[in-house]
Parts: structure tokens; sequence; C-alpha cells
């Protein structure tokens, strides 16, 4: 490997909660960024991936550690390092060719060599014709293309992306990688390295020489997967579907814990003070559903599922360790299997399931069990929101809290566990009218 | 189109703060400063005079020339007050929790009542010259423009979306180039809506402004609004049946020749990515696009702000390192806090010695009295205009045809400045020998419940096509589908409609609970007509207890009705 662009040292990044002690969101990542290497950051959301990304581009400072980008320390926003963004980020007051030019005009050069420059680059990414359109009138992939020719034109030697083809349509997306990668390798790129966010384990695959897979709570490397495979990579590629299979094993893998079996792991935090996600019972339905049926009868790979629902990492896997959580299936080495309770809830009807989906839920989320003990314990049987949220609030970010409550609320309702009343914000063991 | 809201409502701030107090404490104190600094330089304002002002129809179009030119030099100081005050209170952690607050109260002061008191103040910088009262006058209408502007822009600043200003920093944009690249256009099309609110709502103060007795004095400019006064005072309804039509065409020329062209022109600077269905258009704004003279000048104007920023004296500050949270400048800290507790001692001194010299407790109770009668008045005014002006919004706002009609009326109607009016309702008062405490009362409400109506009709033509229809699926009919849908999808629109016309009936109140027409002269209780009639005796003390009484009623008022009433709106029936 040739000199290292760019060095990350013990990064730490910890944000104040309302209790006064901090929360930790990214916890000693070190990591080097090669001359000529696109590197991956793969993790689900709130593995702090895109934090790490804004420290890298002095959008943000550590609170620990230290980001080096060629011999100095980042302290803010460096010349060199520039950003493409996941919502594109363009000022739809501007046109194609003045979206171009601002990063240049904020280098204070001339007239002239703004324009030439700005138009090599619209040239480069293949916007000849856009130039005096508004980025409104532009489709999503032609914005993303604006994007990249802003960030391309100031020369940067590391080019950060953030998911930045996750808010397209499958087809675009797909053109729009195929492009940039046949730039990158015919090296007509003004860039030194790349770093990629990303939840898209394909995608991952297809354009990285490496790929740091983050776990959270608080976010942090879990492996390092290196991709040899020759550009362009097929899909099709064993080996590549190899990398794959790796990539979710190494996401769905617990944190050591001495015993797997005998202890059941919970997902975020434990106990009552667990972060839940914000998951539809129907959703979780659904997916045991689509589980007990042909063709996986009860046993599924998470590649393989998660292709067939046409569901992305992030999508499927709040849901999946919601089935786990509540004891309806098993998650382990990439694969997803039903308990015998997810199995018998596939086979109920509407009545059967809601009492065993209230038996699961009483019995695996601590909150859940705890909210009906208090209702239980109160003479009037109704509890207020402020209560369990102050509880929580304690423990986790206010919007942590917000959405494990509604979480909680939401599968209670459907279990019939108890009822919520969004009015009053009270809880009750009444059901609703 | 919805304007902001005209009061601060920042959920996380319910009830009075501190730096609301001090916020209070300050403008009290600034007021009583002005009035002691004034109440001796009466004297040179007497030997003052003016040309006299003519009813002759033909002098209207100077009259009004000079009237829009005022109006215009007030509109150019509130943008730059807008620029540096809201973009400093948005930029500075420290001066936000004053700043903001303290905009919120200086919204709160019906400047009506103080006209007074700054006229003799501006005389006095410019003794013995017309310039003094120029200024007063353009202070006057100042004051009414600049609050909400500055308030829209620096909710704008404020909301900035995340990704725009992220995408700025780590290009490096110098503050200089933000400000106009990114903050300044993201911020244009609600500043411009609020430009527009502002120059109608200042009509009202350009006819108290240009002819103000204080005391013996009377000081007049030429103007529409001093040639309406003297039409009152020699009777002349012709002359004031000229005044209104001149005024007309003054608000159909620069709402054509200004207001239009720039909304049209701010389309582009709308954040919402689709392109919009029906862009505003505007005549003169085509004209100038085709334009190459037009076209010459822009370009030049461009290439000097481009560069701009290209100087390096406006390229320091460009974020190059950003500070860790909580790390640093504990100094400037502990500065800043004293800077604040010297200024609020100040304050607090200036009004402890006024109250305690000059405000008697007898005064002080009337006062308050005199308020409770002018908050009943605004109170039943405001639910009558919603009885009426709601269900004739909803209906409107249900029929696109008519909604494209009536909605340039409405607005034109809150444009249109109430207070010409007043001569011919006096008329009928005393014609029919009403009872001026409940048929003065009427005044108040006649210029801004309007604000009600388009705000109403904007939401009821906002109810998503799909909600109309399975309404009209289900057979939902007559009172259960105003309680069910249209009531709910407008309330919104409805509170913010309210808290305008609220605010604009307690300044009109001033005008409006003491009116006169040639020696007749009608009088209600309330704080209105207190504070006019100190005014007129040029009692300073009284001027200023009755003002600071006003604004102690509107910010409670605003604080414990309307602020908790727009966020539980906001949570409960806010679409989409």
């Amino acid at each position: 490997m040739s000199d290292a662009l760019l060095q990350l040292r013990a990064c730490c990044q910890a944000f104040p909660k309302p209790d006064g002690k901090e929360l930790l969101v990214l916890n000693d990542i070190n990591f080097t960024l090669a001359e000529g290497e696109i590197v991956c950051l793969l993790g689900r959301s709130g593995s702090g991936k895109s934090t790490l990304l804004r420290l890298i581009s002095g959008l943000a400072r550590p609170t620990a550690g230290s980001v080096m980008y060629q011999g100095h320390a980042v302290t803010g926003p460096a010349p060199g390092i520039a950003m493409v963004f996941q919502t594109f980020a363009l000022f739809p007051w501007l046109t194609v060719l003045e979206n171009v030019q601002l990063g240049l005009e904020a280098l204070g050069l001339p007239e002239a060599e703004i324009r030439k420059r700005a138009l090599a680059g619209i040239d480069l990414i293949g916007l000849d014709g856009y130039e005096s359109a508004y980025p409104r009138e532009l489709s999503g992939g032609m914005r993303q293309r604006v994007g990249f020719a802003r960030a391309l034109v100031v020369n940067p030697n590391i080019l950060l992306m953030d998911e930045p083809f996750s808010a397209l349509d499958v087809l675009t997306a797909e053109t729009l990688r195929t492009d940039f990668l046949d730039l990158w390798n015919e090296k007509k790129l003004p860039i030194k390295g790349i770093i990629l966010v990303t939840h898209n384990i394909e995608e991952a695959v297809l354009m990285c020489d490496r790929i740091l897979i983050f776990s959270r709570d608080p976010g942090h490397i879990v492996e390092e997967i290196k991709v040899d495979l020759p550009q362009p990579r097929s899909r099709l590629d064993p080996a590549f579907r190899d990398l794959v299979e790796r990539s979710y094993v190494a996401l769905t893998a617990r944190p050591a814990a001495p015993s797997a079996r005998a202890v059941p792991e919970r997902p975020y935090g434990s106990g009552i003070v667990m972060v839940l996600p914000r998951v539809s019972a129907n959703a979780l339905a659904g997916l045991i559903e689509a589980l007990a049926g042909a063709p996986y009868n009860g046993k599924a790979d998470l590649p393989v599922i998660a292709s067939a629902l046409q569901m992305e990492v992030d999508d499927l896997f709040p849901v999946a360790e919601t089935l786990q959580l509540m004891r309806f299936a098993d998650l382990e080495g990439g694969d997803i299997k039903l308990t015998e309770e997810g199995k018998h809830f596939a086979g109920a009807g509407v009545d059967d399931r809601k009492k065993l989906f209230q038996r699961q839920l009483l019995a695996n989320v601590p909150l859940a069990a705890h909210i009906k003990r208090v209702l239980q314990e109160r003479a009037n049987h109704t509890a207020p929101r402020s209560r369990f949220r102050a509880e929580l609030e304690d423990h986790m970010a206010k919007e942590a809290a917000q959405q494990t409550l509604g979480a909680v609320i939401a599968w209670a309702r459907f279990a019939e566990a108890f009822a919520y009343n969004a009015r009053s914000e009270t809880f009750s063991l009444d059901n609703p009218i | 189109m919805r304007g902001t809201i005209p009061i601060s409502v920042e959920q996380r701030a319910r009830g009075i703060s501190r730096w609301d107090a001090l916020a209070i404490l300050l403008t009290l104190g600034v007021l009583i400063f002005i009035a002691e600094a004034s109440r001796h330089l009466l004297q040179p304002l007497a030997e003052l005079r003016m040309a006299p002002i003519s009813l002759a129809p033909e002098n209207l179009p100077e009259y009004a020339a000079r009237t829009t030119l005022r109006m215009l030099v007030a509109l150019v100081l509130s943008l730059i007050f807008t620029f540096t005050y809201a973009t400093f209170a948005a930029k500075s952690r420290r001066a936000e929790v004053l700043l903001v607050p303290l905009l919120d109260i200086l919204q709160s002061v019906p400047i009506l009542g103080f006209i007074s008191v700054t006229v003799v103040f501006f005389m006095s910088l410019a003794p013995g010259r017309v310039l003094g009262a120029e200024f007063a006058a353009i202070f006057a209408i100042f004051t009414s423009q600049a609050w909400n502007m500055a308030f829209s822009f620096y909710q704008s600043l404020r909301t900035v979306p995340v990704e725009l200003e992220e995408a700025s920093r780590t290009f490096r944009l110098s503050p200089w180039m933000r400000f106009w690249r990114v903050e300044a256009p993201f911020a244009m099309p609600q500043l411009i809506w609020n430009m527009m609110v502002s120059m109608s709502g200042s009509w009202f103060f350009v006819v108290a402004s240009e002819a103000i007795s204080v005391g013996n004095t009377t000081v007049t400019l030429p103007g529409v609004g001093s040639y309406i006064a003297l039409a009152i005072e020699q009777k002349n309804l012709v002359a004031v049946g000229w005044a209104i039509g001149a005024m007309l065409v003054v608000i159909l020329l620069y709402d054509q020749l200004l207001f239009r062209p720039l909304v049209a022109w701010a389309d582009r600077f709308r954040f919402e990515q689709q392109a919009g269905v029906f862009p505003p258009k505007s005549w003169v704004l085509d004209l100038l696009r085709r334009s190459r003279i037009v076209a010459v000048l822009t370009d030049a104007f461009g290439r000097l702000g481009k560069r701009t920023f290209q100087w390096s004296f406006l390229r320091i500050g460009s974020a190059t390192t950003v500070s860790l949270p909580g790390v640093g400048s504990r100094w400037s800290d502990r500065l800043w806090t004293g800077f604040v507790v010297v200024l609020g001692a100040l304050a607090t001194w200036r009004i402890a010695s006024f109250v305690l010299s000059d405000v008697s407790p007898h005064d002080a109770v009337e006062a308050l009295v005199a308020g409770l009668a002018t908050l009943c008045r605004v109170l039943v005014l405001i639910a009558i205009a919603s009885v009426i002006w709601v269900p004739i919004g909803v209906i409107v706002g249900t029929r696109p045809r008519l909604t494209q009609f009536v909605q340039p009326v409405a607005q034109f109607l809150a444009a249109f400045p109430a207070n010409v009016m007043f001569p011919v309702a006096v008329s009928a008062i005393v014609a029919f020998k009403l009872d001026p405490n409940i048929w003065l009362s009427p005044l108040m409400i006649l210029g801004t419940q309007w604000y009600i109506l388009f705000n109403v009709v904007a939401g009821a033509s906002s109810i998503p096509s799909e909600m109309r229809d399975i309404g009209a699926n289900l057979q939902v009919r007559g009172w259960l589908w105003w309680k069910t849908i249209a009531l709910p999808a407008i309330f919104p629109f409805y509170v913010t409609g309210a808290i305008t016309a609220s605010g604009g009936s307690w300044n009109a109140s001033i005008v409006a609970e003491v009116a006169s027409w040639g020696d007749t002269k009608l009088q209600a209780t309330g704080l209105g007509a207190y504070i006019a009639q100190a005014t007129e005796a040029g009692d300073f003390s009284r001027i200023v207890l009755g003002i600071a009484v006003m604004s102690l009623y509107v910010v409670i008022i605003n604080r414990v009705f309307w602020r908790p009433l727009y966020w539980y709106a906001e949570r409960k029936f806010r679409l989409g």
C-alpha cells in the first residue's frame, strides 16, 4: 500500500444527554485510508457511520482521538476533502452551472478559471446540455450527478460519499454507480481516495476495496473485510456472493457473550431501558408469514430473503431483531429461523395471533410488562405517558425514548395488552371503545 | 400562502422566561428614556410653520407620491434592520436569547400611541426643520413594518435545511457568501410575503403619523394622511372620497409594479424541489426580463456581487475550525452576562424612578381598568368576526373559482387603511345618536378582520382533494361535514389569522376609541382612548403608562392564550 491519505486514531464521539451524562455514539475508531483506495463504512442506521463521515469532513470534531489528513489534524472543513450528500443538497435557486461553480467561487479563483473548471466537470460527469437547468427540473439521478460534479471540480484528494445512491431508484442508482466506477477505474477522476457510507451490502462489495463493518451502541468497527475481486465485478460471481454472505454474517454477529444460548441476547441495551425499533405489528406478521411459507419453511438465509422481499439491511434488520426479541425467531450466522412460537403464530387465526402476540410481548419486552404491572397496581388503572417517558429519558436520548414508547404502544395495541389515549396521553387497562 | 405567525411561538419557552422579563424591562426603559428626553423639547416645535395642506384634488398625486416615498424609505430601513438584527439573532447564541424576546415585546408595543413622543424626539434631532417630522413619520412607519419581517427572516435562517448548511460548510463558503448564496435566497419567499403584509399594515400608520397633535402643537407633513385629517376637520366627505380613491390607485400601482414582480421573481427560491403547478406571473417582470438594458445592468451587478466573494476581508471568519461543544469562551460568556446585567439594571432604574415620581396608584388602576374594557372589545370582536368570516372563508376556499376572485380582494381590503373609513362611521353614529361605547368598537376590527378571512380561505383551499372526495363518498354533509372536515382543516390557518387580527385591533383601538368628525368628538371607555387623551394633553407619563399597560395585556394574551392555541392547532390539525 502506498501512503496514508487519512488516518483516524482512537476517535470517539459523544453527545450530552439530558441527565448530564454523555451518550457515546462512536467508540475507538481506528483506520487508515491509503491512496487509490475505496473504503466502505457499512452498518445499520444508528451505528454512527454518518457521524464518522462528518468527523472526517471537519463538520464536527471528535470528543477524543484525532483525524489526521496529510499529516495535520482536521479541525474544520478542510480543502481537499469534498462530500456528496444522500439528499443531493443542491441549491434550488442556482442553476446546474452555478451549483457546480459554488465551491470554486468559495476558493476565490478568477472567474475565467471557475467557468473553465466547472464546464470541464459538467462534461466529465455527463451533464452537458443541462448547464442552465434548475435542480427542480432534473430527475433524481441527474441531480446526484450535479452533486458529484460539484464535489469533483474542487479537485479534492478525498471524496466522501454519504449514501449517495440510496435516494435513487434501483435502475438509476445502478447506472450512476457504474458510470462513477468507470471514471474511477479509468483514472479520470482527480481524487486519490474515497470513503463511502452505505447500508446496501451489494453496493459495498461492488464498489469497495475494503469494507469496515460497524456495530452500534456505541458505534464501533467489528470487522474488516477485504474485497480483492477485479473490477468490473459481477453480482453473479460466486466469490462476490461469498463476500455478500460474509458481510451479512458480520452484520448479524452478536457481541461475544459467554454462553450465547443460555442468556438470550437483547439488542439495544437491556431491561426496560432497551431502545425499541419502530416496527409495525403488520411487518412482524408479514415476515413470519414469509418465513413460514415455501420455499423457506421456517428458515432462510438473510441476503436471500432480503432480496426476495426487496428490502435493504436497514429495513429488514429491525423487523428480524424484533422477532428475535419476542422469541418468534432466532438470528444467527446470517440466517433467520422461526421458533415454535413463530410457527404457531403463522398458522393461527386473528384472535389466537393476538393472544400469542400478547404473551410473547409481555414475557419478552420488559417495558411492556412494566407498563402492564404499573397499570394493574394503580387503583384507577391509568398512568400518564410522562411517567414512563421520564423513566426512559434517564437512560436514553429524548428521541429514542419517544421512539421506544411509540413502538411499545403500537405492539400493545395490536396485542390488546393495554390501551393508550393519545389525546390525554395516558395509558389504561380498559379497551378502547 | 400563509404568512408567518406574527408572534414568537417557540415551543420550548412557554409562559414568560427571564429573557422575556428582561426584554420587557429594556423596552419600557427605552420608551421612558425617550419620553423624558423629549418632554422638555416641545417648545421649538411651536415655532414651526409647515406648508398648509390643500383639499384640492389636483394636489393628491403629489401627496400620494410623498406618502408612498415615505413608506418605501421605511421599507428599505426595515430590510436593513431585518438583515442585521435577524441575522445576528440567528447566528449568535448569546444574542439570540435576548434579541428574540425583545422582538416579541417590540411587536406588542402599540407604536401608534408613541408617535407623538417620537415626533418630539426626532424634531429635536433636526430642530426647526421639516426633516425631523419626516424622520418621525418614517420611524413610525418603520416600526409597523420591521418586526414581522425580522421575525420571518430569523425563522427562515433557523430553518435552513441541514444538508444545505453542511454543503456550504464543506465547500468552505465564507459567512458573507453563505449569507447571499444560501441564507438570503432561502428566506426570500417568506420575506417578500411579509414585506407585502408590512406594507399593507403601514398604511394605517401613515394616516396616523402625518398629521399629529401633541399638546397645542400640530405637525402636518404633506401627504395623504394629512389630507384626510384636514378633510375630517372640515367635514368634507367628498375630499375623503378623493383620498380613498388616491389610495386605491397607489395600492394597485405598487402591487403591480413592485410586489407582483417580486413574488414572481422569488418563485425560484422556493425550496420545494417540484416544479410549481402555477408559477406566479408578472407582466412587469416579463418586461424587465426581456429588456436588454436591464439584462446588462443586472449582469453588471451580478459580477460586482460575485467580486465581493473574492475580497479577502470578507472571507475572514470562514469556518476553518469547528469548535468543540462546551469548550472555551468562558470569558466572553462572563462579559456578556455582565453586559446584560448592567443593561437590565439601567432599565430597571429608569422604570423605577419613573414609576416612583410620575405614576400614582390611581393612574395605574385607571389604565388597567381601561385595558380590561379594550380587552373585552377585542375578544368579542374577534369572536364576532370569526363567526361571520370562518363559514364564508370555508365556502369560498372550497370553490377554486370563487377563491381566485375573493383572495386578492380580501388581501386588498386588509391593505386598505380602515381609519380613512372612520369619519363615515362617526357621522353615522352621530346621525343615529348611537352609544359610542358599543358602536365605535367595530372600527377596531374593520381593517384587521380580513386576516381571518384570507387565512381561512387559504386553509380551506388547501384541504386535500382526497379528503373532500372521501367526505362526498361517505355522504358526510351538513354539520357533520363542518365538524369533521372543514373546521379541523382550517383551524391552524384560522389561528394564524386571528392572532394577526387581534394584535392589529389593539393597535387600532388607539385611533378607534376616540374618533372625531369636524367638531363632533366621540369617545369610548378604553385603553386606546386613554392613550389618545394623554397624547392630546401632551402628558408623557400617562402616554408611557398607557403603552406599557397595553403591551402588558398583549404579551400576556399572546402567552397564555394564542401561543398554546397555536401549538394545539399545530399538533392536532396540521395536515401532512
